[in-house]
C-alpha cells in the first residue's frame, strides 16, 4: 500500500546521469545489432509527457525489424494531436544513433489505432508510482453513455474518488479528486 | 457541381469538408485559451482542440496526397481562402455564452461521432486508420458537451433558459450537417462513406434524446436551414478566423527567413 501523500521528488542527479550520451546503456558495439539490442534502448527512450514510462511500455512501439538493410522501427502515436508524436520519434533516431545504429528508420503506423491496453504492466505500475493512476478496465468495452470503473487514487488506493474533468493536463488524462485523501491527480484514461 | 463527379473527386472533396471542420472548431476553441470559464474547462477544451487539429492534419495529408498538385497539407490549411473551405457552418459560429459553445460542439460531435462511427468501415484503409483514431478521442468529446447540455439544461432557471436560446439559435446551422448532396450521396454509393439516412435518423435519435433528457425543447424538424458551406459560401464568421489563422503564412510566406 502507498503511503499517502504525493511521492518524493526524485533527483534527476541520483538516477539519471545528466550527460545524455551517458543515460543510453552501453552497448557490445564489437557485435552485430539484434532485434532485442534495440527494444532495450527504446525501454530507455521516455515520452516526455509522461517521463516515468518509456515509449516501449506505453505500447507506442510496434514493431522492430530488419528491412533491407535497416532498421524498421514501427511507431503508433497515442492521440491524432498529440504534440509529443515528433519529439519521441527524435527521441528515438537519437538513441538509436548514440548506440551507433546508423541504418535506422521510424514508421508511423496508425493501424490498428493505439489503445490503452497495450500499456505493459510494468508501464502501469510506473504510471501508477508517479502519480498517475493507470487506466481500469478495457476499451473494448468503453461505451458512449457508459459508467466510469471506479478510479483508485494513486496516492492512498481508496476508490472514493470523483472525476473533475473528461481532459487533464494533456490529452491522454483525466482530472480526478480523491475524497479521502483530497489530493488532485490524473487519471490515464482508458482509450 | 457537375454531374460527371468522378468517385475520386468526390473524395477530395469530402476529405476537405472533414479536414476543414475539424481545423475551423480547433480554431475557434483555441480563442478561450486564456479566458474560458474555469481552468478545468479551459484544459478540457484546449484537448479537444488539440485532438481536432491534429485529426485535421491526418485529414490534411491524405487529401494533399489525393488532390496531388503541388500543395501541402499546410498548403491546404494556410493557402486557401474562405470560399474554398468546406467546413460545416455550425462550427464558424462564435463561441458566445458556455452554453453556445456547448452547444455548437454537442451538435457537431454527435454527428463526428456518426460519421466517423461509419468510415471506420471503410474500404478504404487510410480513412479507416484515421477514423479509428477519431474515433476514439471524439467519443470523449461527444460524452463530455452532452453532458453540458444536459448541466445547463436541467440546471437553474438561467442556465436553462440560455441553454434553450443556445439550441434555437445554433439548430438553422443542424440542417446541412444531415443533408447528404452529390458528394456524399457518390461516396456513399461506392461503399465509403455513410449511409446518409442512417446519419441523419442516428444523429436525430441522439440529439433528441439528450435534448429531452435536458428538460429542453427540442426545435421543429422542417425549420428553415442554413445552407451552403458545401459550395463554399459560409457566414461571415469565417473570414475573420481565417484571417487570423493565416497571418503569418500570409505576412511571411514559409517563413524562410527569420
Amino acid at each position: 500500500m502507498p503511503r499517502p501523500g504525493k511521492p518524493e521528488p526524485r533527483s534527476l542527479l541520483e538516477d539519471q546521469p545528466v550527460i545524455a550520451s551517458d543515460r543510453i546503456p552501453a552497448r557490445d558495439r564489437s557485435k552485430p545489432v539484434t532485434e532485442a539490442d534495440i527494444w532495450a534502448l527504446l525501454d530507455e527512450v521516455k515520452d516526455p509527457e509522461v517521463p516515468a514510462v518509456s515509449v516501449v511500455e506505453l505500447g507506442m512501439v510496434r514493431r522492430i525489424a530488419e528491412e533491407d538493410g535497416e532498421w524498421v522501427v514501427d511507431v503508433t502515436p497515442t492521440y491524432s494531436g498529440c504534440p509529443a508524436t515528433e519529439m519521441i520519434e527524435d527521441s528515438i533516431k537519437e538513441a538509436l544513433q548514440l548506440a551507433g545504429i546508423r541504418n535506422g528508420r521510424i514508421r508511423r503506423v496508425l493501424t490498428p489505432a493505439w489503445t490503452t491496453d497495450w500499456i505493459t504492466e510494468a508501464g502501469r505500475r510506473k504510471l501508477q508510482e508517479f502519480g498517475i493512476a493507470p487506466p481500469v478496465g478495457s476499451s473494448s468495452k468503453l461505451t458512449l453513455k457508459g459508467v466510469d470503473e471506479a478510479i483508485a487514487c494513486p496516492h492512498c488506493g481508496s476508490t472514493h474518488t470523483e472525476r473533475v474533468s473528461e481532459f487533464g493536463s494533456t490529452a491522454c488524462k483525466a482530472l480526478y479528486r480523491c475524497l479521502d485523501c483530497r489530493e488532485p491527480f490524473d487519471y490515464f484514461k482508458c482509450i | 457541381m457537375s454531374k460527371a463527379m468522378t468517385q475520386q473527386e468526390a473524395l477530395q472533396e469530402y476529405l476537405l469538408r472533414l479536414a476543414d471542420s475539424d481545423m475551423i472548431l480547433g480554431q475557434r476553441l483555441c480563442e478561450l485559451c486564456g479566458k474560458a470559464p474555469a481552468l478545468e474547462e479551459e484544459m478540457a477544451l484546449m484537448n479537444v482542440a488539440l485532438d481536432l487539429v491534429g485529426q485535421a492534419r491526418n485529414w490534411y495529408e491524405y487529401a494533399a496526397e489525393l488532390i496531388d498538385d503541388g500543395r501541402s497539407a499546410d498548403d491546404l490549411a494556410f493557402r486557401r481562402d474562405a470560399h474554398d473551405y468546406r467546413n460545416a457552418l455550425m462550427v464558424e459560429q462564435p463561441n458566445g455564452d458556455y452554453a453556445v459553445t456547448m452547444g455548437r460542439q454537442f451538435f457537431f460531435d454527435a454527428w463526428h461521432y456518426f460519421t466517423l462511427a461509419s468510415l471506420v468501415k471503410a474500404p478504404d484503409e487510410r480513412i479507416a486508420s484515421i477514423a479509428a483514431k477519431a474515433a476514439k478521442e471524439v467519443q470523449y468529446h461527444l460524452r463530455r458537451s452532452s453532458e453540458w447540455v444536459k448541466r445547463f439544461g436541467d440546471g437553474t432557471e438561467e442556465s436553462h433558459q440560455r441553454m434553450q436560446t443556445a439550441v434555437d439559435d445554433l439548430w438553422r446551422f443542424t440542417g446541412e450537417m444531415i443533408e447528404a448532396d452529390d458528394v456524399e450521396q457518390t461516396l456513399f454509393k461506392a461503399g465509403i462513406g455513410p449511409n446518409p439516412e442512417q446519419l441523419a435518423a442516428d444523429w436525430k435519435g441522439l440529439v433528441n434524446e439528450v435534448l429531452t433528457e435536458a428538460t429542453l425543447t427540442p426545435p421543429p424538424e422542417d425549420a428553415w436551414m442554413y445552407r451552403g458551406a458545401k459550395v463554399g459560401h459560409h457566414t461571415e464568421h469565417l473570414g475573420y478566423i481565417l484571417a487570423e489563422m493565416q497571418f503569418l503564412q500570409r505576412a511571411y510566406p514559409d517563413a524562410k527567413t527569420w
